[in-house]
Protein backbone atom coordinates (compact mmCIF):
# COMPACT_ATOMS: atom_id res chain seq x y z
CA UNK A 1 0.00 0.00 0.00
CA UNK A 2 2.90 2.38 0.39
CA UNK A 3 3.50 2.65 -3.35
CA UNK A 4 1.88 5.24 -5.58
CA UNK A 5 2.10 2.86 -8.52
CA UNK A 6 2.67 -0.85 -8.43
CA UNK A 7 2.55 -3.05 -11.52
CA UNK A 8 3.28 -6.72 -11.91
CA UNK A 9 3.76 -8.39 -15.28
CA UNK A 10 1.96 -5.60 -17.11
CA UNK A 11 1.34 -6.48 -20.78
CA UNK A 12 -0.17 -4.62 -23.73
CA UNK A 13 -0.34 -6.20 -27.17
CA UNK A 14 -1.19 -4.34 -30.39
CA UNK A 15 -1.83 -6.93 -33.08
CA UNK A 16 1.27 -9.09 -32.80
CA UNK A 17 3.39 -6.31 -31.31
CA UNK A 18 4.04 -6.80 -27.59
CA UNK A 19 4.36 -3.06 -26.93
CA UNK A 20 4.55 -3.62 -23.17
CA UNK A 21 5.87 -7.03 -22.29
CA UNK A 22 5.83 -7.88 -18.59
CA UNK A 23 6.63 -4.62 -16.79
CA UNK A 24 7.08 -4.60 -13.00
CA UNK A 25 7.25 -1.17 -11.41
CA UNK A 26 7.15 0.11 -7.86
CA UNK A 27 6.90 3.88 -7.62
CA UNK A 28 7.39 5.23 -4.07
CA UNK A 29 5.03 8.00 -2.98
CA UNK A 30 6.17 11.60 -3.05
CA UNK A 31 9.04 11.07 -5.48
CA UNK A 32 9.81 11.60 -9.13
CA UNK A 33 10.10 8.29 -10.92
CA UNK A 34 11.74 8.28 -14.34
CA UNK A 35 10.70 5.98 -17.14
CA UNK A 36 13.60 6.19 -19.56
CA UNK A 37 13.62 4.69 -23.03
CA UNK A 38 14.04 5.34 -26.75
CA UNK A 39 11.26 5.86 -29.33
CA UNK A 40 8.82 3.00 -29.36
CA UNK A 41 10.05 1.53 -26.07
CA UNK A 42 6.52 1.45 -24.67
CA UNK A 43 6.65 4.42 -22.29
CA UNK A 44 3.46 6.08 -23.51
CA UNK A 45 1.65 2.75 -23.53
CA UNK A 46 2.57 2.12 -19.88
CA UNK A 47 1.41 5.61 -18.91
CA UNK A 48 -1.86 5.25 -20.81
CA UNK A 49 -2.63 2.00 -19.02
CA UNK A 50 -1.86 3.57 -15.64
CA UNK A 51 -4.06 6.57 -16.48
CA UNK A 52 -7.01 4.22 -17.32
CA UNK A 53 -6.95 5.09 -21.03
CA UNK A 54 -5.93 1.61 -22.18
CA UNK A 55 -6.91 -1.75 -20.76
CA UNK A 56 -3.95 -3.98 -19.88
CA UNK A 57 -3.91 -7.30 -21.75
CA UNK A 58 -2.11 -9.00 -18.89
CA UNK A 59 -0.72 -8.43 -15.41
CA UNK A 60 -2.04 -5.94 -12.89
CA UNK A 61 -1.52 -2.27 -12.21
CA UNK A 62 -2.48 -0.49 -9.02
CA UNK A 63 -2.51 3.24 -8.41
CA UNK A 64 -2.69 4.07 -4.69
CA UNK A 65 -3.93 0.56 -4.21
CA UNK A 66 -6.76 0.84 -6.77
CA UNK A 67 -6.73 -1.57 -9.69
CA UNK A 68 -6.73 0.48 -12.93
CA UNK A 69 -9.00 -1.96 -14.73
CA UNK A 70 -11.50 -2.58 -11.94
CA UNK A 71 -11.69 0.79 -10.22
CA UNK A 72 -10.93 3.32 -12.93
CA UNK A 73 -12.98 6.08 -11.31
CA UNK A 74 -11.06 5.84 -8.04
CA UNK A 75 -7.83 6.10 -10.02
CA UNK A 76 -9.10 9.02 -12.12
CA UNK A 77 -9.94 11.09 -9.09
CA UNK A 78 -6.34 10.94 -7.87
CA UNK A 79 -4.26 11.30 -11.04
CA UNK A 80 -3.67 13.86 -13.77
CA UNK A 81 -2.18 13.25 -17.18
CA UNK A 82 -0.08 15.56 -19.31
CA UNK A 83 0.10 13.59 -22.53
CA UNK A 84 2.97 13.53 -24.96
CA UNK A 85 1.02 15.59 -27.48
CA UNK A 86 -1.03 18.72 -26.83
CA UNK A 87 -3.38 17.82 -24.04
CA UNK A 88 -5.43 21.00 -24.11
CA UNK A 89 -7.82 22.25 -26.79
CA UNK A 90 -5.77 24.17 -29.33
CA UNK A 91 -8.76 26.12 -30.64
CA UNK A 92 -9.49 27.63 -27.24
CA UNK A 93 -7.55 30.29 -25.35
CA UNK A 94 -5.44 29.57 -22.29
CA UNK A 95 -8.11 30.94 -19.98
CA UNK A 96 -10.93 29.06 -21.70
CA UNK A 97 -9.06 25.78 -21.44
CA UNK A 98 -8.38 26.18 -17.74
CA UNK A 99 -11.89 27.40 -16.93
CA UNK A 100 -13.36 24.48 -18.91
CA UNK A 101 -11.31 21.92 -16.99
CA UNK A 102 -11.90 23.63 -13.64
CA UNK A 103 -15.65 23.48 -14.30
CA UNK A 104 -15.36 19.80 -15.18
CA UNK A 105 -13.61 19.23 -11.87
CA UNK A 106 -16.61 20.76 -10.13
CA UNK A 107 -15.56 24.36 -9.48
CA UNK A 108 -18.33 26.91 -9.78
CA UNK A 109 -17.92 29.56 -12.43
CA UNK A 110 -16.35 32.33 -10.28
CA UNK A 111 -14.02 29.88 -8.54
CA UNK A 112 -13.04 28.37 -11.91
CA UNK A 113 -12.21 31.82 -13.29
CA UNK A 114 -10.16 32.72 -10.23
CA UNK A 115 -8.29 29.43 -10.32
CA UNK A 116 -7.53 29.83 -14.03
CA UNK A 117 -6.18 33.35 -13.54
CA UNK A 118 -4.05 32.17 -10.62
CA UNK A 119 -2.51 29.32 -12.60
CA UNK A 120 -1.85 31.47 -15.65
CA UNK A 121 -0.01 33.94 -13.46
CA UNK A 122 2.00 31.27 -11.67
CA UNK A 123 3.03 29.79 -15.02
CA UNK A 124 3.92 33.16 -16.55
CA UNK A 125 1.13 32.99 -19.09
CA UNK A 126 -1.01 35.94 -18.06
CA UNK A 127 -0.14 37.85 -21.22
CA UNK A 128 -1.15 34.90 -23.39
CA UNK A 129 -4.36 34.26 -21.45
CA UNK A 130 -6.70 35.40 -24.21
CA UNK A 131 -4.73 33.91 -27.09
CA UNK A 132 -5.64 30.59 -28.72
CA UNK A 133 -3.30 27.83 -27.59
CA UNK A 134 -2.44 26.98 -31.19
CA UNK A 135 -0.65 30.31 -31.31
CA UNK A 136 1.54 29.49 -28.29
CA UNK A 137 5.24 28.66 -28.53
CA UNK A 138 6.38 25.13 -27.66
CA UNK A 139 7.47 26.14 -24.17
CA UNK A 140 4.24 28.03 -23.41
CA UNK A 141 2.22 25.10 -24.63
CA UNK A 142 4.01 22.71 -22.32
CA UNK A 143 3.38 25.05 -19.43
CA UNK A 144 -0.35 25.34 -20.13
CA UNK A 145 -0.48 21.54 -20.48
CA UNK A 146 1.03 21.16 -17.03
CA UNK A 147 -1.07 23.97 -15.56
CA UNK A 148 -4.16 22.12 -16.80
CA UNK A 149 -2.96 19.05 -14.92
CA UNK A 150 -2.69 20.74 -11.54
CA UNK A 151 -6.03 22.58 -11.46
CA UNK A 152 -6.69 20.30 -8.52
CA UNK A 153 -3.28 19.38 -7.14
CA UNK A 154 -3.20 15.67 -8.05
CA UNK A 155 -1.72 12.93 -5.90
CA UNK A 156 -0.02 11.43 -8.94
CA UNK A 157 0.98 13.35 -12.04
CA UNK A 158 1.92 11.61 -15.29
CA UNK A 159 4.24 13.68 -17.49
CA UNK A 160 4.87 12.01 -20.84
CA UNK A 161 8.05 13.46 -22.35
CA UNK A 162 7.40 16.95 -21.00
CA UNK A 163 10.59 18.48 -22.39
CA UNK A 164 11.02 16.83 -25.78
CA UNK A 165 11.53 19.57 -28.36
CA UNK A 166 12.02 22.39 -25.86
CA UNK A 167 14.95 24.80 -25.84
CA UNK A 168 17.25 24.76 -22.77
CA UNK A 169 15.51 27.68 -21.09
CA UNK A 170 12.01 26.24 -21.45
CA UNK A 171 13.32 22.88 -20.36
CA UNK A 172 14.69 24.45 -17.18
CA UNK A 173 11.34 26.07 -16.50
CA UNK A 174 9.60 22.72 -16.78
CA UNK A 175 12.18 21.15 -14.47
CA UNK A 176 11.57 23.87 -11.91
CA UNK A 177 7.83 23.22 -12.10
CA UNK A 178 8.35 19.50 -11.59
CA UNK A 179 10.55 20.07 -8.54
CA UNK A 180 7.96 22.40 -7.06
CA UNK A 181 5.13 19.95 -7.72
CA UNK A 182 6.99 17.15 -5.95
CA UNK A 183 7.93 19.42 -3.07
CA UNK A 184 4.19 19.78 -2.47
CA UNK A 185 3.69 16.08 -2.05
CA UNK A 186 2.63 14.99 -5.54
CA UNK A 187 4.19 11.84 -6.94
CA UNK A 188 5.43 12.35 -10.51
CA UNK A 189 5.84 9.62 -13.10
CA UNK A 190 8.01 11.14 -15.79
CA UNK A 191 8.87 9.57 -19.12
CA UNK A 192 11.88 10.81 -21.00
CA UNK A 193 14.40 9.93 -23.65
CA UNK A 194 17.14 11.90 -21.89
CA UNK A 195 19.30 10.36 -19.23
CA UNK A 196 20.40 13.73 -17.88
CA UNK A 197 16.77 14.72 -17.35
CA UNK A 198 15.99 11.54 -15.44
CA UNK A 199 19.26 11.98 -13.57
CA UNK A 200 18.45 15.51 -12.43
CA UNK A 201 14.87 14.95 -11.43
CA UNK A 202 14.19 11.32 -10.61
CA UNK A 203 14.78 9.51 -7.36
CA UNK A 204 14.63 6.21 -9.20
CA UNK A 205 14.73 5.29 -12.87
CA UNK A 206 13.46 2.33 -14.84
CA UNK A 207 15.15 1.89 -18.20
CA UNK A 208 12.69 0.41 -20.64
CA UNK A 209 13.27 -1.01 -24.13
CA UNK A 210 11.10 -3.14 -26.37
CA UNK A 211 8.43 -3.21 -23.70
CA UNK A 212 10.70 -4.59 -20.99
CA UNK A 213 12.43 -3.02 -18.02
CA UNK A 214 16.11 -3.68 -18.63
CA UNK A 215 17.44 -1.87 -15.56
CA UNK A 216 16.04 -0.19 -12.47
CA UNK A 217 17.60 1.78 -9.67
CA UNK A 218 18.73 5.18 -8.45
CA UNK A 219 20.47 7.35 -11.06
CA UNK A 220 23.72 6.88 -9.15
CA UNK A 221 23.57 3.11 -9.17
CA UNK A 222 22.64 3.02 -12.85
CA UNK A 223 25.52 5.26 -13.81
CA UNK A 224 27.93 3.35 -11.60
CA UNK A 225 26.97 0.19 -13.42
CA UNK A 226 27.96 1.69 -16.77
CA UNK A 227 30.84 4.00 -15.81
CA UNK A 228 30.89 7.73 -15.23
CA UNK A 229 30.76 8.73 -18.84
CA UNK A 230 32.82 9.37 -21.89
CA UNK A 231 36.04 11.33 -22.23
CA UNK A 232 36.17 13.46 -25.38
CA UNK A 233 39.61 14.77 -26.32
CA UNK A 234 40.70 17.11 -29.10
CA UNK A 235 44.43 17.36 -29.75
CA UNK A 236 46.32 20.33 -31.18
CA UNK A 237 48.48 18.12 -33.40
CA UNK A 238 46.89 15.20 -35.27
CA UNK A 239 50.35 13.62 -35.65
CA UNK A 240 50.43 12.82 -31.93
CA UNK A 241 47.15 10.95 -31.85
CA UNK A 242 48.64 7.42 -31.83
CA UNK A 243 50.74 8.37 -28.83
CA UNK A 244 47.74 9.89 -27.04
CA UNK A 245 45.67 6.78 -27.74
CA UNK A 246 48.12 4.45 -26.06
CA UNK A 247 48.51 6.78 -23.05
CA UNK A 248 44.77 7.10 -22.51
CA UNK A 249 44.14 3.42 -23.08
CA UNK A 250 46.73 2.63 -20.42
CA UNK A 251 45.36 5.12 -17.87
CA UNK A 252 41.66 4.36 -18.34
CA UNK A 253 42.19 0.68 -18.98
CA UNK A 254 39.64 0.70 -21.82
CA UNK A 255 39.77 0.67 -25.61
CA UNK A 256 39.92 4.13 -27.21
CA UNK A 257 37.75 5.09 -30.18
CA UNK A 258 39.19 7.11 -33.05
CA UNK A 259 36.77 9.66 -34.43
CA UNK A 260 36.68 10.49 -38.12
CA UNK A 261 38.03 13.90 -37.17
CA UNK A 262 41.84 13.29 -37.13
CA UNK A 263 42.41 15.27 -33.90
CA UNK A 264 39.58 13.74 -31.88
CA UNK A 265 39.24 10.60 -29.81
CA UNK A 266 36.82 9.27 -27.22
CA UNK A 267 36.99 6.69 -24.46
CA UNK A 268 34.71 5.54 -21.63
CA UNK A 269 35.87 6.44 -18.13
CA UNK A 270 34.94 4.63 -14.95
CA UNK A 271 35.22 7.75 -12.79
CA UNK A 272 36.01 11.45 -12.92
CA UNK A 273 39.30 10.79 -11.06
CA UNK A 274 40.42 8.41 -13.79
CA UNK A 275 39.56 10.98 -16.43
CA UNK A 276 41.62 13.54 -14.58
CA UNK A 277 44.56 11.13 -14.49
CA UNK A 278 44.27 10.68 -18.26
CA UNK A 279 44.47 14.44 -18.74
CA UNK A 280 47.52 14.49 -16.45
CA UNK A 281 49.20 11.77 -18.47
CA UNK A 282 48.72 13.73 -21.70
CA UNK A 283 50.15 16.88 -20.15
CA UNK A 284 53.06 14.90 -18.71
CA UNK A 285 53.95 13.63 -22.19
CA UNK A 286 53.81 17.16 -23.58
CA UNK A 287 50.80 16.47 -25.84
CA UNK A 288 48.87 19.70 -26.33
CA UNK A 289 45.12 19.42 -25.79
CA UNK A 290 42.58 21.89 -27.24
CA UNK A 291 39.58 20.39 -25.54
CA UNK A 292 39.06 17.79 -22.88
CA UNK A 293 35.65 16.92 -21.46
CA UNK A 294 33.94 14.22 -19.49
CA UNK A 295 30.42 13.79 -20.86
CA UNK A 296 27.49 12.05 -19.22
CA UNK A 297 26.86 8.69 -20.77
CA UNK A 298 24.28 9.20 -23.47
CA UNK A 299 21.17 7.09 -23.60
CA UNK A 300 22.80 5.19 -26.45
CA UNK A 301 25.76 4.34 -24.28
CA UNK A 302 23.50 3.31 -21.42
CA UNK A 303 21.69 0.92 -23.73
CA UNK A 304 24.82 -0.42 -25.25
CA UNK A 305 26.29 -0.99 -21.83
CA UNK A 306 23.12 -2.50 -20.39
CA UNK A 307 22.49 -4.87 -23.25
CA UNK A 308 26.17 -5.83 -23.35
CA UNK A 309 26.06 -6.68 -19.64
CA UNK A 310 23.21 -9.07 -20.22
CA UNK A 311 20.49 -6.85 -18.84
CA UNK A 312 20.86 -6.75 -15.06
CA UNK A 313 17.31 -5.92 -14.01
CA UNK B 1 2.06 37.76 -7.19
CA UNK B 2 0.82 34.21 -7.45
CA UNK B 3 3.62 31.69 -7.31
CA UNK B 4 3.65 28.02 -8.02
CA UNK B 5 3.78 27.33 -4.32
CA UNK B 6 0.45 29.14 -3.82
CA UNK B 7 -1.35 27.25 -6.56
CA UNK B 8 -0.01 23.92 -5.37
CA UNK B 9 -1.34 24.28 -1.85
CA UNK B 10 -3.87 21.52 -1.39
CA UNK B 11 -7.34 22.83 -0.88
CA UNK B 12 -10.52 20.96 -0.34
CA UNK B 13 -11.67 19.58 -3.68
CA UNK B 14 -15.05 20.57 -5.01
CA UNK B 15 -17.66 17.87 -5.50
CA UNK B 16 -17.58 16.33 -8.94
CA UNK B 17 -20.14 17.90 -11.30
CA UNK B 18 -23.46 16.25 -12.05
CA UNK B 19 -23.98 14.51 -15.38
CA UNK B 20 -26.00 17.47 -16.61
CA UNK B 21 -23.49 20.08 -15.43
CA UNK B 22 -20.61 18.22 -17.08
CA UNK B 23 -22.53 17.85 -20.36
CA UNK B 24 -23.46 21.53 -20.39
CA UNK B 25 -19.83 22.45 -19.76
CA UNK B 26 -18.85 20.44 -22.83
CA UNK B 27 -21.68 22.19 -24.68
CA UNK B 28 -20.03 25.46 -23.70
CA UNK B 29 -16.79 24.15 -25.23
CA UNK B 30 -18.64 23.53 -28.50
CA UNK B 31 -19.98 27.09 -28.47
CA UNK B 32 -16.48 28.47 -27.79
CA UNK B 33 -15.23 26.53 -30.80
CA UNK B 34 -17.93 28.10 -32.98
CA UNK B 35 -16.89 31.49 -31.62
CA UNK B 36 -13.26 30.89 -32.61
CA UNK B 37 -14.01 29.25 -35.97
CA UNK B 38 -17.22 30.93 -37.15
CA UNK B 39 -16.66 29.67 -40.71
CA UNK B 40 -18.14 26.37 -39.61
CA UNK B 41 -21.55 28.06 -39.52
CA UNK B 42 -21.37 28.33 -43.30
CA UNK B 43 -22.48 24.69 -43.53
CA UNK B 44 -25.60 25.33 -41.53
CA UNK B 45 -26.68 28.51 -43.28
CA UNK B 46 -25.55 28.52 -46.90
CA UNK B 47 -26.26 24.84 -47.56
CA UNK B 48 -29.90 24.97 -46.41
CA UNK B 49 -30.54 28.18 -48.33
CA UNK B 50 -29.22 26.63 -51.52
CA UNK B 51 -31.25 23.44 -50.95
CA UNK B 52 -34.44 25.42 -50.48
CA UNK B 53 -33.98 27.65 -53.50
CA UNK B 54 -32.81 24.81 -55.72
CA UNK B 55 -35.66 22.41 -55.09
CA UNK B 56 -38.36 25.06 -54.98
CA UNK B 57 -37.50 26.35 -58.44
CA UNK B 58 -36.35 23.04 -59.90
CA UNK B 59 -39.45 21.01 -59.10
CA UNK B 60 -41.99 23.67 -58.23
CA UNK B 61 -43.31 24.26 -61.73
CA UNK B 62 -43.36 20.63 -62.81
CA UNK B 63 -44.72 19.01 -59.68
CA UNK B 64 -47.28 21.41 -58.32
CA UNK B 65 -47.97 23.80 -61.15
CA UNK B 66 -46.49 26.76 -59.28
CA UNK B 67 -43.51 27.27 -57.02
CA UNK B 68 -45.60 28.93 -54.35
CA UNK B 69 -47.97 26.01 -54.14
CA UNK B 70 -45.13 23.48 -54.12
CA UNK B 71 -43.41 25.40 -51.35
CA UNK B 72 -46.35 24.76 -49.00
CA UNK B 73 -45.68 21.04 -49.49
CA UNK B 74 -41.88 21.15 -49.79
CA UNK B 75 -40.70 23.48 -47.04
CA UNK B 76 -41.16 21.21 -44.01
CA UNK B 77 -39.52 18.37 -45.96
CA UNK B 78 -36.58 20.41 -47.15
CA UNK B 79 -36.06 21.64 -43.60
CA UNK B 80 -35.96 18.06 -42.35
CA UNK B 81 -33.61 16.99 -45.16
CA UNK B 82 -31.17 19.82 -44.58
CA UNK B 83 -31.01 19.43 -40.82
CA UNK B 84 -30.74 15.64 -40.95
CA UNK B 85 -27.93 16.00 -43.49
CA UNK B 86 -26.14 18.45 -41.24
CA UNK B 87 -26.11 15.88 -38.44
CA UNK B 88 -23.33 14.06 -40.25
CA UNK B 89 -20.88 16.80 -39.27
CA UNK B 90 -21.20 15.49 -35.74
CA UNK B 91 -19.37 12.32 -36.79
CA UNK B 92 -16.80 14.14 -38.87
CA UNK B 93 -16.13 16.60 -36.03
CA UNK B 94 -15.78 13.86 -33.45
CA UNK B 95 -13.45 11.88 -35.67
CA UNK B 96 -11.03 14.80 -35.99
CA UNK B 97 -11.47 15.98 -32.40
CA UNK B 98 -10.87 12.63 -30.75
CA UNK B 99 -7.51 12.11 -32.43
CA UNK B 100 -6.20 15.10 -30.49
CA UNK B 101 -4.58 14.74 -27.11
CA UNK B 102 -7.26 16.73 -25.33
CA UNK B 103 -9.65 13.78 -25.39
CA UNK B 104 -7.13 11.76 -23.40
CA UNK B 105 -7.41 14.39 -20.75
CA UNK B 106 -11.21 14.38 -20.84
CA UNK B 107 -11.23 10.62 -20.48
CA UNK B 108 -9.03 10.73 -17.38
CA UNK B 109 -11.40 13.12 -15.59
CA UNK B 110 -13.62 11.62 -12.91
CA UNK B 111 -16.87 12.69 -14.59
CA UNK B 112 -19.94 11.09 -16.15
CA UNK B 113 -18.44 9.32 -19.15
CA UNK B 114 -20.82 10.29 -21.96
CA UNK B 115 -20.63 13.99 -20.99
CA UNK B 116 -17.99 14.91 -23.58
CA UNK B 117 -20.09 13.43 -26.38
CA UNK B 118 -23.43 14.70 -25.11
CA UNK B 119 -21.90 18.18 -24.82
CA UNK B 120 -20.60 17.99 -28.34
CA UNK B 121 -24.07 17.14 -29.61
CA UNK B 122 -25.61 19.92 -27.52
CA UNK B 123 -23.38 22.26 -29.50
CA UNK B 124 -24.57 20.64 -32.71
CA UNK B 125 -28.21 21.05 -31.66
CA UNK B 126 -27.63 24.79 -31.69
CA UNK B 127 -26.48 24.44 -35.28
CA UNK B 128 -29.60 22.48 -36.12
CA UNK B 129 -31.76 25.23 -34.65
CA UNK B 130 -29.85 27.80 -36.66
CA UNK B 131 -30.23 25.83 -39.88
CA UNK B 132 -33.98 25.28 -39.32
CA UNK B 133 -34.49 28.96 -38.55
CA UNK B 134 -32.60 29.99 -41.68
CA UNK B 135 -34.77 27.77 -43.86
CA UNK B 136 -37.94 29.01 -42.24
CA UNK B 137 -36.94 32.61 -42.93
CA UNK B 138 -36.10 31.83 -46.56
CA UNK B 139 -39.39 29.96 -46.87
CA UNK B 140 -41.39 32.84 -45.46
CA UNK B 141 -39.71 35.22 -47.87
CA UNK B 142 -40.50 32.93 -50.81
CA UNK B 143 -44.14 32.68 -49.77
CA UNK B 144 -44.49 29.76 -47.37
CA UNK B 145 -47.54 30.41 -45.19
CA UNK B 146 -47.86 27.88 -42.34
CA UNK B 147 -51.44 27.65 -41.09
CA UNK B 148 -50.19 26.44 -37.69
CA UNK B 149 -48.74 29.87 -36.99
CA UNK B 150 -45.84 30.56 -34.66
CA UNK B 151 -46.79 27.72 -32.30
CA UNK B 152 -47.05 25.17 -35.09
CA UNK B 153 -43.73 26.22 -36.59
CA UNK B 154 -41.93 26.12 -33.23
CA UNK B 155 -43.42 22.72 -32.44
CA UNK B 156 -42.30 21.41 -35.83
CA UNK B 157 -38.77 22.71 -35.38
CA UNK B 158 -38.74 21.32 -31.83
CA UNK B 159 -39.68 17.85 -33.00
CA UNK B 160 -37.09 17.99 -35.77
CA UNK B 161 -34.37 18.99 -33.31
CA UNK B 162 -35.32 16.19 -30.90
CA UNK B 163 -35.11 13.64 -33.71
CA UNK B 164 -31.81 15.07 -34.99
CA UNK B 165 -30.28 14.91 -31.51
CA UNK B 166 -31.10 11.20 -31.35
CA UNK B 167 -30.07 10.62 -34.96
CA UNK B 168 -26.65 12.23 -34.32
CA UNK B 169 -25.61 9.23 -32.23
CA UNK B 170 -25.38 7.18 -35.43
CA UNK B 171 -22.61 9.53 -36.51
CA UNK B 172 -20.79 9.53 -33.19
CA UNK B 173 -20.67 5.76 -33.56
CA UNK B 174 -19.22 5.97 -37.06
CA UNK B 175 -16.91 8.79 -35.99
CA UNK B 176 -15.39 6.44 -33.42
CA UNK B 177 -15.51 3.34 -35.58
CA UNK B 178 -13.97 4.61 -38.79
CA UNK B 179 -10.39 5.58 -39.28
CA UNK B 180 -10.55 8.80 -41.23
CA UNK B 181 -12.72 11.83 -41.66
CA UNK B 182 -13.14 10.92 -45.34
CA UNK B 183 -14.56 7.50 -44.63
CA UNK B 184 -17.00 9.02 -42.13
CA UNK B 185 -18.15 11.39 -44.89
CA UNK B 186 -18.48 8.51 -47.33
CA UNK B 187 -20.61 6.38 -45.05
CA UNK B 188 -22.73 9.39 -44.09
CA UNK B 189 -23.58 10.08 -47.71
CA UNK B 190 -24.36 6.44 -48.32
CA UNK B 191 -26.88 6.45 -45.49
CA UNK B 192 -28.29 9.95 -45.88
CA UNK B 193 -29.07 10.12 -49.57
CA UNK B 194 -31.43 7.13 -49.72
CA UNK B 195 -32.90 8.01 -46.36
CA UNK B 196 -33.81 11.57 -47.30
CA UNK B 197 -34.70 11.10 -50.98
CA UNK B 198 -36.61 7.83 -50.64
CA UNK B 199 -39.22 9.52 -48.49
CA UNK B 200 -42.16 11.86 -48.78
CA UNK B 201 -39.94 14.95 -48.84
CA UNK B 202 -40.18 15.78 -52.52
CA UNK B 203 -43.18 13.96 -53.92
CA UNK B 204 -46.25 12.20 -52.63
CA UNK B 205 -45.37 8.50 -52.17
CA UNK B 206 -48.62 7.37 -53.88
CA UNK B 207 -46.91 8.09 -57.22
CA UNK B 208 -44.15 5.53 -56.48
CA UNK B 209 -44.00 1.81 -57.35
CA UNK B 210 -45.24 -0.53 -54.60
CA UNK B 211 -41.88 -1.84 -53.39
CA UNK B 212 -40.60 1.69 -53.00
CA UNK B 213 -43.74 2.70 -51.15
CA UNK B 214 -43.04 -0.08 -48.68
CA UNK B 215 -39.56 1.33 -47.96
CA UNK B 216 -40.83 4.88 -47.78
CA UNK B 217 -43.45 3.85 -45.25
CA UNK B 218 -40.81 2.31 -42.97
CA UNK B 219 -38.40 5.21 -43.34
CA UNK B 220 -38.39 7.25 -40.10
CA UNK B 221 -37.73 10.38 -42.14
CA UNK B 222 -41.14 9.94 -43.78
CA UNK B 223 -42.86 9.96 -40.40
CA UNK B 224 -40.79 12.88 -39.20
CA UNK B 225 -41.64 14.90 -42.30
CA UNK B 226 -45.33 14.03 -41.99
CA UNK B 227 -45.37 14.97 -38.32
CA UNK B 228 -43.61 18.28 -38.98
CA UNK B 229 -45.95 19.06 -41.89
CA UNK B 230 -49.01 18.44 -39.78
CA UNK B 231 -47.66 20.53 -36.90
CA UNK B 232 -46.86 23.45 -39.17
CA UNK B 233 -50.22 23.15 -40.91
CA UNK B 234 -51.91 23.47 -37.55
CA UNK B 235 -53.38 19.96 -37.65
CA UNK B 236 -51.06 17.95 -35.35
CA UNK B 237 -51.15 14.22 -35.97
CA UNK B 238 -50.63 12.30 -32.75
CA UNK B 239 -49.72 9.02 -34.47
CA UNK B 240 -46.96 10.51 -36.64
CA UNK B 241 -45.60 12.53 -33.74
CA UNK B 242 -45.52 9.51 -31.44
CA UNK B 243 -43.93 7.41 -34.18
CA UNK B 244 -41.17 10.00 -34.53
CA UNK B 245 -40.58 10.27 -30.80
CA UNK B 246 -40.45 6.49 -30.47
CA UNK B 247 -37.97 6.25 -33.35
CA UNK B 248 -35.85 8.92 -31.61
CA UNK B 249 -35.86 6.95 -28.37
CA UNK B 250 -34.81 3.77 -30.16
CA UNK B 251 -32.03 5.52 -32.11
CA UNK B 252 -30.72 7.14 -28.94
CA UNK B 253 -30.78 3.90 -26.95
CA UNK B 254 -29.16 1.74 -29.61
CA UNK B 255 -26.58 4.09 -31.08
CA UNK B 256 -25.91 5.87 -27.78
CA UNK B 257 -25.01 2.52 -26.23
CA UNK B 258 -22.86 1.46 -29.19
CA UNK B 259 -21.10 4.82 -29.15
CA UNK B 260 -20.29 4.57 -25.46
CA UNK B 261 -18.93 1.05 -25.91
CA UNK B 262 -16.56 2.30 -28.59
CA UNK B 263 -15.68 5.41 -26.61
CA UNK B 264 -14.70 3.41 -23.55
CA UNK B 265 -12.53 1.10 -25.62
CA UNK B 266 -10.76 3.67 -27.72
N1 LIG C 1 -2.72 2.48 -30.59
C1 LIG C 1 -1.71 1.71 -31.06
N2 LIG C 1 -1.93 0.77 -32.01
C2 LIG C 1 -0.95 -0.01 -32.46
N3 LIG C 1 0.33 0.07 -32.04
C3 LIG C 1 0.64 0.97 -31.10
C4 LIG C 1 -0.36 1.85 -30.56
N4 LIG C 1 0.23 2.65 -29.65
C5 LIG C 1 1.53 2.29 -29.62
N5 LIG C 1 1.79 1.28 -30.49
C6 LIG C 1 3.10 0.63 -30.69
O1 LIG C 1 3.58 0.22 -29.42
C7 LIG C 1 4.96 0.45 -29.31
C8 LIG C 1 5.26 1.31 -28.12
O2 LIG C 1 4.78 2.60 -28.37
P1 LIG C 1 4.82 3.78 -27.31
O3 LIG C 1 4.10 4.93 -27.90
O4 LIG C 1 4.35 3.29 -26.00
O5 LIG C 1 6.37 4.10 -27.23
P2 LIG C 1 7.12 5.31 -26.51
O6 LIG C 1 8.14 4.72 -25.64
O7 LIG C 1 6.14 6.21 -25.87
O8 LIG C 1 7.82 6.02 -27.75
P3 LIG C 1 8.09 7.59 -28.01
O9 LIG C 1 9.35 7.95 -27.30
O10 LIG C 1 8.26 7.65 -29.49
O11 LIG C 1 6.91 8.36 -27.54
C9 LIG C 1 5.40 1.02 -30.64
O12 LIG C 1 5.92 -0.03 -31.42
C10 LIG C 1 4.14 1.57 -31.24
O13 LIG C 1 4.19 1.49 -32.64
MG1 LIG D 1 5.58 8.14 -26.15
Amino acid sequence: MSFAVETTGLVKIFGDNRAVDGVDLQVPRGTVYGLLGPNGAGKTTVVRMLATLLRPDGGTARVFGHDVAKEPDAVRSRVSLTGQYASVDEDLTGTENLVLLARLLGHRRPAARARAAQLLEAFGLTEAATRQVKKYSGGMRRRIDIAASILNTPDLLFLDEPTTGLDPRSRNQVWEIIREVVAHGTTVLLTTQYLDEADRLAGRIAVIDHGKVIAEGTPGSLKASIGAGTVHVRLRDPGRRPEAVSLIAATLDTPVQLDSDPVALTAPAASAEQAARALGALAGAGILVDDFSLGQPSLDEVFLALTAQGAPA
Amino acid sequence: MTTLATVLTREERPRRPSALAASLTFGWRAILKIKHVPEQLFDVTAFPIIMTLMFTYLFGGALAGSTKEYLQYLLPGIMVTSVVMITMYTGVGLNTDIEKGVFDRFRTLPIWRPAALVGMIIGDVLRYVLAATTIMLVGLILGFRPAGGVVGVLAGIGLLVVFSFAFSWIWTMFGLLLRSEKSVMGVSMLVLFPLTFLSNVFVNPSTMPGWLQAFVKLNPITHLVAAVRFLMAGTPDAAETMWTLAASAVLLAVFGALTMRLYNRK
